[in-house]
């Protein structure tokens, strides 16, 4: 109702601009609750756990400060080391394999086959499942008792050795596996988006040139897939470092604290070990983490823009 | 874990159709889920039921470790419960503390807790500043190796008698395709055995000395090295029992397929739901037959601070049917756990419980691991013992040079 209002008002005073922070009046009216949302909850919040962080708050947030203990007894703990190493190692490679696994069933689904439908669902469909189902299904198959080991066993090979969830060497791609299971299929979706946003006349272009299928996927559809990448990669990034769910329904941590990530070190912390100072510590040291990673991609990728 | 699941949502649906029309209903959360827990919150239930109020079950699955931060958070956050558990000892403090919980003094001088109440340790526990915020309601105590008879006639040995017989009947064990000793996964199983090893091998003043004074010398010193060997062994000996959850692991000693467990007393209730006899199909050997020596951890009622006074006039009553005599017997003979009354008669109890009950009534008990030390401390111990017990490469001084710098950091 505002806006047809705002357009006829401004014909009439045409000498004095417009004031900048009245436009589009309406729609900033309709923001002002997200707005207050993120600067009160997530702002607010985030600040005053940084604040609490340098406190010795127990069981309940208290005000008394003791500079930067908490943070040298974070990177005293084992458990906090190992929860870094950890997170390194699945974050890595649940980046580069989601993405490629993700892109190689989008570009066979692209081929025009047969019960394309049927098979997106399939690949889709674990993504419906949280992870903690996802955790406790991988639990059970890999499961040297009644998983996969078992299974061969009983076919004759009784040498066979997969238990992957309880030897600390191997335990973290365990949690991998079922990540990649599971998140795969929503990055082939969206991947499969992007591909068929590619023009059907650039493949015509490079097929009467006679450039081969592969070198036309790595040199020119995906490049010209750039933003599908980019959200695809926000999306996988920010699934990595909030992983919980599935270590705790998996492993829950074990065995011994091969596979602690930092999340479940902040919740143990806050909650079971009643110390809140500690888990505010690591809850900013991991916000820290992922600012110093966002923050010059982010100049790099929208600053640059503005600029250009 | 899922029967005891079932039987919690079974003894919910049993519970509920109870309530009388003018009943309070009184929510009360804890985590009994096992098979033997729940059947011993029914218990509970029923007495509270025919005072005339209503018990919602309010059983939180998976430990502890899971139940406790959904409690605090609930009443930190002003969604408090009727009553809740915790264990005896430091885990309720701050709340306390910070005004959160009820006082429950009244009720405690009129029922005269402090002359039926043992060990008055117990009681201290709850006492904050003078006024007692908590109802004990059972003991529980770690100090105990249970032992599956069956599967040390398969290996061809004797049942052992003490801790250095169970050590060296293990390779017999093991010849047999038997893990010899049942550890879950769940980071304070591994703790809680070490604290086990340290007293029931170390003695009350060693661990006294090392868990109470926090004395420097004697958590480096030859005496705890002894405990970190034994450890070690321990280790060694629970290799190969996949199992996360405490009752898998007293499961497996129940079918034979592990030679012992080192857990507490409410091991015995799942003995008791599989129909197993002490004695006969399994011992148990209280401080794991050198120093008969347990600790009075066990489990508590605290009651929020709550506006509605109906519902206040049911803590009361609730407080009071927690310790009434009658109820503690049923419960306790359920849940396998002592009594906090001396006044009751257990009679109707089964050899292990009767060994519990002997050393209760000379007074060898130790104030446990929870009253000694904080959550955070606790945390940290759990911490380093499931990296050392699943650890192949952690040697047992670095483990001892973590343990004392850690106890050193308590406040």
């Amino acid at each position: 109702m505002t806006i047809p209002a705002t357009t006829a008002g401004t014909p009439a005073r045409k000498s004095t601009r417009p004031n900048q922070y009245f436009r589009n009046m309406s729609a900033k009216i309709a923001s002002i609750p997200m707005i207050l949302t993120a600067v009160v909850i997530f702002a607010g919040g985030t600040l005053w756990t940084v604040l609490y962080s340098f406190t010795n708050s127990r069981l309940l947030p208290r005000m008394s400060f003791v500079g930067f203990d908490q943070y040298e007894r974070l990177w005293a703990a084992p458990r906090w080391t190992m929860s870094i190493i950890n997170l390194g190692i699945y974050g890595i490679f649940s980046l580069i394999f989601s993405l490629l696994i993700g892109f190689l069933l989008a570009a066979l689904m692209d081929q025009k086959i047969r019960f394309e439908n049927t098979f997106r669902t399939i690949f889709l469909y674990p993504f419906a499942l949280s992870f903690i189902v996802t955790g406790l299904v991988w639990q059970w198959i890999l499961n040297p008792e009644f998983g996969i080991q078992s299974v061969i066993r009983s076919l004759g090979w009784t040498s066979f050795r997969f238990d992957p969830l309880y030897n600390p060497d191997l335990v973290m791609y365990g949690i991998l596996i079922a990540a990649l299971w599971q998140g795969t299929g929503l990055v082939m979706c969206l991947m499969l988006a992007g591909l068929r946003g590619i023009d059907g006349e650039i493949w015509k272009a490079s097929r009467i040139d006679g450039i081969p299928a592969w070198k036309t996927y790595l040199f020119i559809v995906i490049p010209m897939m750039r933003p599908v990448f980019i959200t695809t990669l926000v999306i996988i990034a920010s699934g990595i470092v909030k992983v919980y769910d599935l270590v705790v329904a998996q492993t829950s941590g074990g065995p011994g604290i091969a596979s602690e990530v930092p999340a479940k070190y902040v919740y143990d912390y806050m909650f079971q070990a009643q110390n809140l100072g500690q888990g505010f510590a690591a809850s900013t040291m991991m916000l820290l983490t992922v600012a110093i990673i966002i923050i010059p991609w982010a100049y790099l990728e929208f600053g640059g823009r503005k600029r250009g | 874990m899922m029967t005891g699941f079932r039987a919690a949502i079974l003894a919910a649906g049993v519970v509920l159709p109870l309530g009388a029309a003018h009943a309070t209903d009184l929510e009360v959360t804890h985590w009994w889920t096992s098979g033997g827990e729940a059947a011993a919150v029914a218990e509970l239930a029923k007495a509270f039921d025919a005072t005339g109020n209503k018990w919602v079950d309010g059983a939180i699955a998976g430990s502890g470790g899971t139940a406790r931060p959904i409690m605090i958070s609930r009443i930190t956050g002003g969604d408090p419960m009727g009553a809740t558990q915790f264990n005896h000892g430091r885990q309720a403090e701050e709340l306390v503390q910070a005004g959160l919980m009820r006082d429950l003094t009244d009720v405690a001088t009129a029922e005269k807790w402090k002359d039926v109440i043992r060990p008055a340790s117990l009681l201290d526990a709850c006492t904050i500043e003078g006024k007692i915020y908590c109802a004990p309601v059972n003991i529980h105590s770690w100090q105990w190796l249970w032992l599956s008879n069956a599967a040390f006639k398969t290996a061809g040995v004797e049942v052992p008698k003490n801790w250095d017989e169970f050590v060296a009947a293990a390779p017999a064990l093991e010849k047999a395709g038997i893990v010899p000793l049942a550890l879950g996964g769940q980071a304070w199983q591994s703790s809680g055995l070490f604290d086990v090893l340290a007293l029931s091998l170390g003695g009350k003043d060693f661990y006294f000395k090392a868990y109470g004074d926090k004395d420097e010398a004697t958590l480096t010193g030859p005496d705890m090295a002894k405990i970190f060997k034994a450890a070690d062994d321990a280790r060694r000996m629970a290799k190969g029992s996949n199992v996360q959850d405490w009752n898998q692991a007293t499961n497996l000693v129940i079918t034979g397929k592990a030679g012992g467990q080192i857990m507490g007393d409410w091991a015995q209730g799942e003995f008791q739901i599989a129909n197993q006899k002490a004695g006969t199909d399994y011992s148990c050997l209280p401080g794991l037959g050198v120093n008969a020596m347990i600790s009075t951890g066990g489990d508590a009622f605290y009651f929020p601070l709550l506006s509605d006074e109906a519902k206040s006039e049911a803590q009361s009553v609730l407080a009071k049917t927690i310790l009434d005599p009658a109820t503690q017997v049923a419960f306790n003979l359920k849940k396998g756990s002592l009594p906090v009354r001396g006044d009751v008669d257990m009679s109707a109890t089964n050899d292990c419980m009767k060994k519990g009950l002997d050393i209760l009534a000379k007074g060898d008990v130790v104030k446990s691991t929870d009253e000694l030390l904080s959550a955070d401390i606790q945390k940290q111990k759990e911490d380093l013992f499931s990296e050392f017990f699943s650890s192949t490469t952690m040697t047992p001084e670095d483990a001892q040079k973590r343990l004392a710098s850690i106890i050193a950091s308590a406040e």
